[in-house]
């Protein structure tokens, strides 16, 4: 789907040349890049400073398949901007609108622009499929410091720009990108006391909407399985509540609770073979791994208290969860085989739903304190607290696939709505929704890189 | 199943709606009180201030309180009198609290109603608990008043006679 772009040509391959000359150096500066999120020598942007100010940057429109051109410029542009790391310019301060798909830009003029990078491109039809191919320039030294193209299916027009955001987005900042990716979560229509839910789905710039069930049944919580073709949520059908695995496209379910017992709040191992679970006897609620293929399951917490929200390490080797086993809702970390639980939240409070980073480094959660509800983010060790949002009612985040983005929901008055932060707290925007939305679940990249 | 559910759902959202009329209009705590006289062992009686079809509980408790302990013993009484029903303990809590816990938290106090209600001996098995976490309020008006009506488990009576 992805490839270093062909048709660089002369200059192209002079770079090329060079780029093979440099490739030990290269290889360095990335592992570094990968360290750091930035290095010096090369255009990037270090996210991690507090005085940190987002990139000025240049996304002129595609040309080739003209509307799509101009379309696919504009989902770059919203993503890049969107992320909070990026300050696309307004083509009303262009110096030049239309750059050629094999030239360069007017470097003098863009100089008197803020622009620190210049996007041009097309947008090219090969059969039946699109191909987006595009150059990103360096403006003080009039250098291309990528070149790339993907090739999508028509109707999958939207990912060119995704992937193309998610390129520039690796490029300048070292971190891996996050805009080819989808989110499942909850629509919900109706009255409060009335509510109709059902499972539906985005892109994450929030278009592209498709509703997953009829709304006929109540399903909540829906989570990703590792490889995004699957979701697991719990579904109130007959008899009591119980935890379901669907498969996107298909839309084929299996059930996967025992039948007579309430289970909830799913998710998936990082292998995609089992999820964690909790499920209810006698007014205890305590976790399983339940193993997919077998269906057996193995508890991992016992006794009268609620143990609930286990998510497993990106390693797959311990599970973070909830319980109230020491008065109010606290979090704390077992090993994968229920081993040696501690706890790790210790501020005013409550803490639950906790959600492990996909990168390791970080703990994302919901707390209450004095009657609101924040998200906030902390070390595996239970350090570094950070409240990255606080109000009304915010709940349930989800990490973007590159662990420094996170959606959850928000309720302010009449119903939820669905938001994003970074770990920063720099940016906090909507994602846009047809109705009200809740539980929203981030899938993994799409594409395999 | 469904169909059921749904038969239940409008029963308890009117009766919910009349209790709310009546907690706001004289700001009592208790909107069993609302519903006059009804025929001795209909559904209606159960539901009326004579008996009382649901309890209510503190913020993030499932502990029965006096008010609910009260109601309780005259709904065993009741059941006990008119052992043609069974019945769904169906548990809820506020929206003031993260969903997955609510669900728990839901089946912790339906399950502390079973105990009571076997405890003042009516059969276990007249009787099947749900959570419903905080996905059915029957108070939707945003204060503290109107939550602490939410956080309560209800007595949906089913089977024969009603």
């Amino acid at each position: 789907m992805q490839k270093p772009l062909r048709l660089f040509r002369p200059l192209g391959f002079i770079i090329g040349l060079i780029g093979l000359l440099m490739l030990p150096a290269l290889l360095t500066d990335m592992a570094r890049a990968q360290d750091r999120g930035c290095n010096a020598g090369t255009l990037c942007i270090d996210l991690n400073p507090s005085n940190f100010k987002p990139m000025p940057i240049a996304i002129v429109d595609f040309s080739g398949e003209a509307a799509q051109g101009a379309q696919v410029a504009g989902i770059i542009a919203n993503n890049l901007q969107r992320s909070g790391v990026f300050e696309p310019l307004d083509r009303s301060r262009f110096p030049e609108n239309n750059i050629a798909f094999d030239a360069a830009p007017n470097f003098a003029a863009w100089k008197n622009t803020s622009a620190q990078a210049i996007l041009n491109g097309r947008v090219i039809r090969e059969g039946g499929r699109l191909v987006v191919e595009y150059r990103l320039w360096e403006v003080a030294t009039g250098k291309p410091i990528l070149g790339q193209r993907h090739g999508v299916d028509v109707q999958s027009w939207r990912r060119l720009g995704h992937l193309s955001a998610d390129a520039v987005f690796e490029r300048l900042t070292g971190e891996t990108g996050f805009f080819d990716t989808r989110i499942v979560f909850v629509d919900e229509t109706g009255p409060k006391d009335k509510r109709r839910k059902r499972l539906a789905i985005i892109d994450q710039d929030g278009a592209n909407f498709l509703a997953l069930s009829s709304g006929d049944e109540l399903l909540v919580t829906p989570r990703f399985s590792p490889r995004g073709d699957q979701v697991a949520f719990m579904a109130f059908g007959d008899g009591r509540p119980r935890v379901q695995v669907m498969t996107l496209g298909s839309g084929q379910r299996q059930v996967i609770g025992q039948e007579g017992v309430m289970s909830f709040a799913p998710r998936f191992a990082p292998g995609g073979g089992a999820l964690a679970m909790s499920v209810e006897s006698g007014g205890a609620s305590s976790i399983v791994a339940v193993d997919l293929s077998s269906r057996s399951a193995r508890p991992l917490t016992s006794g009268g208290a609620i143990d609930t929200s286990p998510s497993y390490s990106p390693d797959g080797s311990q599970i973070v969860f909830e319980s109230d086993r020491g008065g109010g809702q606290q979090i704390y970390i077992m090993g994968a085989d229920g081993s040696g639980a501690r706890r790790i939240s210790f501020g005013e409070g409550r803490y639950s739903t906790p959600v492990w980073s996909p990168k390791g480094d970080l703990i994302a959660f919901t707390k209450q304190r004095g009657g609101s509800f924040a998200i906030g983010v902390m070390k595996p060790d239970g350090s570094g607290e950070r409240i990255l949002t606080e109000g009304f009612h915010n709940e349930g985040p989800s990490w973007a696939p590159n662990g420094r983005y996170i959606v959850f929901f928000r309720e302010a008055g009449a119903g939820a709505k669905l938001h994003m932060v970074d770990v920063n707290a720099r940016v906090d925007v909507p994602i846009p929704t047809p109705s009200f939305a809740s539980d929203p679940t981030w899938s993994p990249l799409r594409s395999t890189r | 199943m469904f169909a059921e559910f749904k038969r239940y759902a409008r029963i308890s959202i009117m009766v919910a709606m009349t209790g709310l009329v009546a907690a706001c209009a004289s700001n009592q705590t208790d909107p069993n009180a609302a519903l006059g006289a009804a025929a001795p062992g209909s559904v209606a009686e159960f539901q009326s201030a004579s008996v009382g079809d649901r309890v209510f509980f503190d913020t993030d408790s499932s502990e029965i309180n006096a008010q609910g302990q009260a109601i309780l013993d005259r709904q065993a009484q009741w059941l006990n009198r008119y052992p043609r029903y069974s019945f769904t303990l169906e548990g809820h809590a506020d929206e003031r609290g993260t969903r997955e816990y609510n669900f728990a938290l839901g089946a912790r106090r339906a399950e502390a109603v079973k105990n009571y209600l076997i405890a003042r001996g009516v059969g276990a098995n007249r009787m099947r608990q749900i959570s419903y976490g905080k996905e059915r309020p029957v108070a939707v008006c945003d204060n503290i008043s109107c939550w602490s009506q939410n956080r309560r488990v209800q007595t949906i009576l089913s089977g024969a006679g009603s």
